[in-house]
């Protein structure tokens, strides 16, 4: 990874941990833990936007992908009363809505971030109006105590005892970084986001491959809309996801396209809030609680403001693929 | 526009709206359907309330007084190439600036004070359009980000605003004291005054779009960035030109529902009014003039909502749902397909990196 990026957070990341740890340890280690739950969805809805960017369809409906999957899984586990198989179900709308979004982008060939925020609309739309008071899921998805890793000094209680969905998806994303760069899928990948044409006349079928991304992507949304519902909180409201979507676009931009990028950009985000939400704990700076609320959308802002005239896109993003005309 | 292109009378514009209207409504029935609701008897209700009597009407166009605002601060961005999702952000803002200058000034006249917190409205949400224009313009950052970051932004600092310096003292909610009876908008004919304002915006804006230099730049670099630059038109002024144009029409829609509805700044009063200026924007097709109706429409919605909890026993929140399936079937270019002579003209803003 030569990201200049991974630097920084490293940085950032050995100076909050000795502050607190010459504090307290036992503060230190559950700031990062709590930065890695506010990370994970961020990181996951990241490579939502990576797969399929990279693929050249840009997609601006994340946000609305989590919004309906962390609705459909929640009420799916609540009624089922079995929080696994409304898991299931929240990866399965993910997945609909990412076909929804290929139809839209693909085939009907419609201007892609319109029909991102028409996703975006229609999730808040339908959820809402379908929401009910007085659910409740039977319980939170499992922690897992990891053998070994848990009983490691320090690190031992960052890593363990995080849900199944924060263990998946980081194998995900480990996963989407090797298949991206070192698969013959991840080479057609990005070769139909940057060139579609050359893609094309070399036998690879750019909308079958454009939808079959876009689809797996939201399935990751959809995982990360769970993550919020049946890992995190274990609630639903409406507007439950609060823009989470959108700081991972910047995420994905942050991280130049890249999973892994994106994962450590995440990582800070997330620490940035944990480090926040400490620091107020312990009443060491007052910082009035809408403030908090602020930060990660400033801090969305201006990594976009510095980082996006310095890294490149993929060159066919957001744009219909038409074959030739004779 | 139509007339210069082609002799043939030209009915798309106000049949794909309609026929999508139409279509939503049918999807939306089934959907409501689902919830053992009769939805026929929902929109019965629905419409009747909103324009059955002259009352109604009154009501309704009171609700779509914001939403043509709202409705045509996201057109004109539309119109060149920028999707401006931030008109809820911009609008917050002019409220709340009204509000301040509403409840602040203290005996002023009310032919100064009401233009003086329509001024402060506007320029409030100008200013939060304006960050999105600017950091679009030179740092190439995608509006649709920036603009619902800053939605975020600014919904939280009113909240910090309204509970803390705004607040109105020695009592226990989060809203700003009144606005003295000088910033009181008053009703003209039975309507508030500020519809008339709205609709005075929506014609000034057409003709300028229709008859200005600056107009045809919006036009030209909404249809073609490039094209626009070797004309010599300033890609970077016109953008931010539109977004401040787009911020101050939707602080003024804000300012207009201060200064005439809420009376006050309360954080929860504003909601969904910008949001709702997407689905107008495009029902109106980003038309200046296109965008009243739609919001007449939307308005009537809006307006009748409750009544729909209460006589047909649908959430108040069905109108999302519509709204949503309207939005959906109107931009979706499935309908459009019918009618073959059609050529997009709006909407074209594209990836990341422009």
């Amino acid at each position: 990874m030569k990201l200049r990026t991974s630097h920084y957070i490293t940085l950032a990341f050995l100076v909050v941990f000795t502050y607190f740890y010459r504090k307290d340890g036992l503060v230190a280690t559950s700031v990062l833990y709590t930065a890695i739950q506010f990370a994970l969805p961020l990181a996951l809805a990241a490579m939502v936007g990576v797969m399929c960017e990279r693929t050249g369809v840009v997609n601006i409906g994340i946000e609305g992908t989590m919004l309906f999957s962390a609705f459909t899984a929640f009420f799916a586990g609540a009624i089922m009363k079995d929080t696994v198989q409304g898991m299931f179900v929240g990866v399965f709308t993910g997945a609909m809505m990412g076909l929804l979004l290929a139809l839209m982008a693909v085939s009907w060939k419609m201007n892609q971030i319109i029909a991102g925020v028409i996703i975006n609309i229609l999730a808040a739309g339908i959820t809402s109006f379908y929401y009910r008071q007085n659910y409740s899921i039977p319980a939170t998805l499992h922690p897992i105590d990891l053998p070994v890793v848990g009983a490691w000094p320090i690190l031992g209680p960052v890593l363990s005892f995080h849900g199944p969905i924060t263990y998946f998806g980081i194998l995900f994303i480990l996963a989407l970084w090797f298949a991206l760069y070192k698969t013959s899928w991840g080479l057609r990948s990005r070769a139909v986001g940057e060139q579609p044409a050359s893609a094309d006349t070399a036998g690879v079928s750019v909308t079958r491959l454009r939808y079959m991304n876009v689809t797996i992507a939201g399935a990751v949304g959809g995982l990360a809309g769970s993550y919020l519902a049946l890992e995190a909180v274990g609630i639903f409201e409406r507007g439950f996801t609060a823009g989470k979507g959108f700081t991972a676009l910047a995420i994905m931009i942050f991280g130049r396209w890249n999973p892994l990028g994106a994962l450590a950009a995440a990582l800070f985000f997330g620490l940035t809030q944990a480090v926040t939400n400490q620091l107020m704990i312990d009443e060491v700076v007052e910082i009035p609680p809408q403030f908090i609320t602020m930060l990660p959308y400033i801090l969305t802002i201006l990594v976009l403001a510095i980082s996006a005239g310095k890294v490149r896109p993929p060159a066919a993003e957001g744009i219909a693929y038409e074959k030739e005309k004779s | 526009m139509d007339a210069k292109q082609g002799r043939k009378l030209d009915f798309s514009p106000i049949l794909v709206p309609l026929l999508s209207i139409v279509v939503a409504l049918e999807f939306g029935g089934i959907l409501v359907l689902v919830q053992g609701i009769n939805p026929l008897l929902a929109y019965e209700v629905l419409f009747t309330t909103a324009f059955g009597s002259f009352d109604g009407i009154a009501i309704t166009l009171a609700k779509a007084t914001p939403l043509i605002l709202s409705g045509l601060a996201v057109a004109i961005c539309l119109r060149a190439g920028l999707f401006n999702i931030g008109a809820q952000g911009q609008l917050i803002s002019g409220a709340l600036a009204s509000a301040w200058a509403g409840y602040t000034f203290v005996g002023l006249p009310a032919l100064v004070h009401v233009p003086l917190a329509l001024i402060f409205g506007a320029f409030f949400g100008a200013l939060v359009a304006l960050v999105a224009g600017v950091l679009k313009a030179y740092r190439g950052v995608h509006e649709v980000i920036t603009t619902i970051m800053l939605n975020s932004i600014v919904i939280a600092l009113s909240d910090y605003l309204t509970s803390n310096p705004f607040k109105e003292p020695d009592q226990p909610l989060t809203r700003t004291p009144k606005i003295q009876d000088s910033a009181q908008m008053p009703d003209l004919l039975g309507l508030p005054l500020g519809f008339f304002l709205a609709i005075g915006l929506s014609i000034t804006l057409w003709w300028i779009m229709k008859n200005t230099t600056t107009g045809f730049s919006i036009e030209t670099i909404g249809r073609n960035k490039n094209a626009g630059w070797y004309a010599g038109i300033s890609v970077k002024k016109t953008v931010m030109l539109s977004m401040l144009i787009g911020g101050a029409v939707a602080g003024v829609a804000g300012a207009v529902e201060t200064l005439s509805i809420v009376g006050r700044f309360e954080p929860a009063f504003n909601a969904g009014l910008g949001f709702d200026g997407i689905t107008v924007a495009f029902l109106g097709r980003a038309n200046p003039l296109g965008v009243i109706p739609a919001a007449i429409l939307i308005g009537g919605m809006r307006a009748s909502a409750s009544t729909v909890q209460f006589e047909a026993g649908a959430a108040p929140e069905l109108v999302d749902l519509l709204l949503a399936m309207i939005l959906f079937f109107v931009t979706a270019p499935l309908l459009a397909k019918f009618f073959k002579n059609r050529k997009e003209s709006v909407a074209m803003t594209s990836g990341w990196s422009n």
